[in-house]
């Protein structure tokens, strides 16, 4: 696996820059890192440019994770990318809603670059 | 428990207290990387104020959790969870105080068995200054804690509906 674009979408900015450090701390070498703030600026953000993996959060003020999961397929440059949730949200209701949705994994808020390691490289791999 | 109200009639028979102690902890372990431990409340002479976030639950179990630190300790958390060279602006401390009550609320209610799916919770909200009045239309359980993060308190209350 080489290095990676990555779309990391949450309303806080903390939490963008917590995700995007245990990428890195996981081994995972990012070429790129692009911000979204909700689904909807996320999905203006992919019809700029491609990426290779997206992190996700799903409660967000103006389009929440599932509703972007869900329009993903409308873009012609996100289909096939993977989608991992991460979220506070940990009920196997909402794991199931996600993952029908189109999400290929679900990490539990709080987490460690261990469990970022574990359920994004399968899905990276998978891809290549 | 299959009913939304067994949950708010389960939070007056069992004591949820060490639960949220616990979420609490979880919290600053995994993503600060620090302890806290919980401390005798009669000795803090003035509940922590200065930044106060906020994230309400609604569903299965309804009402909110809130978080407070004096400015200075509200700091060092922020510190702890960017780095020292990220974490002085104002708005990324608030930022950091309310993903840190957003994920101990996560954490909390996916602690409790039976709110599965059934428990939503809000986006975070942060009170800067000490001078205001907080009023909950929450009627139910109050449950309070007071944490030492090193030598500060910073303080945990759930309020429920009944």
């Amino acid at each position: 696996m080489g290095k990676i674009r990555a779309l990391i979408v949450d309303d806080s900015s903390v939490m963008r820059k917590i995700v995007e450090r245990s990428l890195r701390q996981a081994g995972i070498d990012l070429e790129k890192v692009v911000e979204a703030g909700n689904g909807a600026e996320a999905l203006a953000a992919l019809g700029k440019e491609p990426v290779d993996l997206i992190l996700c959060d799903i409660n967000m003020p103006v389009m929440d994770g599932l509703e972007f999961v869900r329009q993903l397929p409308t873009l012609d440059n996100a289909k096939g990318v993977p989608v991992v949730m991460i979220t506070t949200e940990g009920s196997e209701n909402h794991v199931v809603q996600a993952l029908s949705a189109g999400a290929r994994g679900y990490i539990r808020k709080p987490f460690t670059p261990d469990q970022v390691k574990e359920h994004v490289l399968p899905v990276m791999v998978k891809k290549s | 428990m299959s009913t939304d109200t067994s949950l708010a009639v389960r939070s007056h028979e069992e004591n949820w207290l060490p639960i949220l102690e616990l979420a609490t902890e979880e919290v600053f372990e995994i993503m600060l990387g620090c302890r806290v431990k919980p401390m005798d409340k009669s000795e803090l002479p003035t509940q922590p104020g200065g930044f106060t976030a906020m994230v309400g639950l609604a569903g299965a179990l309804c009402g909110i959790l809130t978080f407070s630190s004096d400015r200075e300790t509200a700091r060092e958390l922020a510190k702890c969870m960017l780095g020292p060279e990220t974490a002085d602006a104002e708005d990324q401390i608030s930022d950091a105080l309310g993903e840190i009550c957003n994920m101990i609320a996560g954490n909390f209610k996916n602690k409790l068995a039976g709110t599965d799916g059934r428990c939503m919770l809000s986006v975070p909200t942060v009170i800067k200054g000490e001078e205001y009045t907080f009023r909950s239309l929450a009627d139910g359980e109050s449950l309070e804690t007071v944490m030492l993060f090193g030598n500060s308190p910073v303080a945990i209350t759930l309020q429920l509906h009944s």
